[in-house]
């Protein structure tokens, strides 16, 4: 997905750069998402449209696990998830969930699993009690970059997409 | 008559980008021998030794064939076969 690349400027040298562009809302949502489930791990996906890589709509979604070291979407719950997501003409953009006992990068099981190139998978730790750690990373074909998260209180003058399009919040 | 089957993101590359593609067959198991034929490599993306690769989620319409006979499930004309892989992970 090409609007995944930012092209910054620093110094003499432009270079693409791997961010997430996200509003605070947004990541209230997901940690306090998180917040609520810790200890078990919570789960879910920040839905956009199609090819503008800009997560807008927060979906919470139920561990099906329900554990503190698993998370896993329900297969019923899967599936009405993508139908829905295709019938808006929406994607995953952001595909998040919590560690609650270990810092927030992805582990092998995190790896593994990951299935989706064009998705920002975000990982929230709630280890320690009045602070946070969220990062950002892509997963594809086994390999994990780490990506910054560049958060904004509306799109309206973010990097991604059109700055004349005002959010619809 | 055929079956649709629904391409998640990850196998697109399988299908030249194609988001559902036609197929043929009375099983699970048929459809995807005969997804086989026309893009070469999904099958093993699908089944390792004989089994239903434990990331993946097959659906015959709204059932997970996991719950429904597992390859063997059967297919009627005109269902939609949906592929998706399993949202899953943690610390684990």
């Amino acid at each position: 997905m090409a609007a995944s690349t930012n092209v910054r400027s620093v110094g003499w040298a432009t270079y693409p750069v791997r961010v997430l562009v996200i509003r605070a809302d947004l990541v209230d949502e997901i940690v306090a998402h998180a917040r609520r489930d810790h200890p078990d791990e919570a789960c879910g996906v920040i839905a956009g449209s199609e090819g503008a890589d800009r997560p807008e709509r927060f979906v919470p979604m139920l561990n099906a696990a329900r554990s503190p070291t698993f998370y896993e979407f329900d297969s019923g719950d899967l599936l009405r998830l993508y139908r829905d997501l295709d019938s808006r003409g929406e994607v995953p953009v952001v595909i998040y969930h919590s560690h609650t006992a270990t810092e927030a990068y992805p582990s092998r099981t995190d790896v593994s699993y990951a299935a989706e190139p064009d998705a920002h998978y975000v990982l929230v730790s709630t280890r320690e009690q009045d602070t946070h750690e969220l990062r950002s990373y892509r997963i594809v074909d086994g390999v994990v970059t780490e990506e910054q998260v560049e958060v904004v209180e509306t799109y309206m003058f973010a990097h991604t997409g059109a700055d004349d399009v005002p959010d619809n919040v | 008559m055929a079956v649709t089957v629904s391409i998640p993101t990850i196998l697109r590359t399988h299908t030249g980008g194609e988001k559902a593609v036609e197929a043929k067959g009375g099983t699970v198991a048929e459809v995807i021998d005969d997804l086989e034929s026309r893009h070469s490599g999904i099958k093993d993306r699908l089944i390792t030794n004989g089994s239903l690769h434990r990331f993946v989620n097959i659906y015959v319409d709204d059932e997970d064939v996991r719950f429904a006979g597992g390859l063997e499930a059967p297919v009627q004309e005109s269902s939609t076969l949906t592929i998706l892989p399993a949202v899953a992970g943690g610390m684990r």
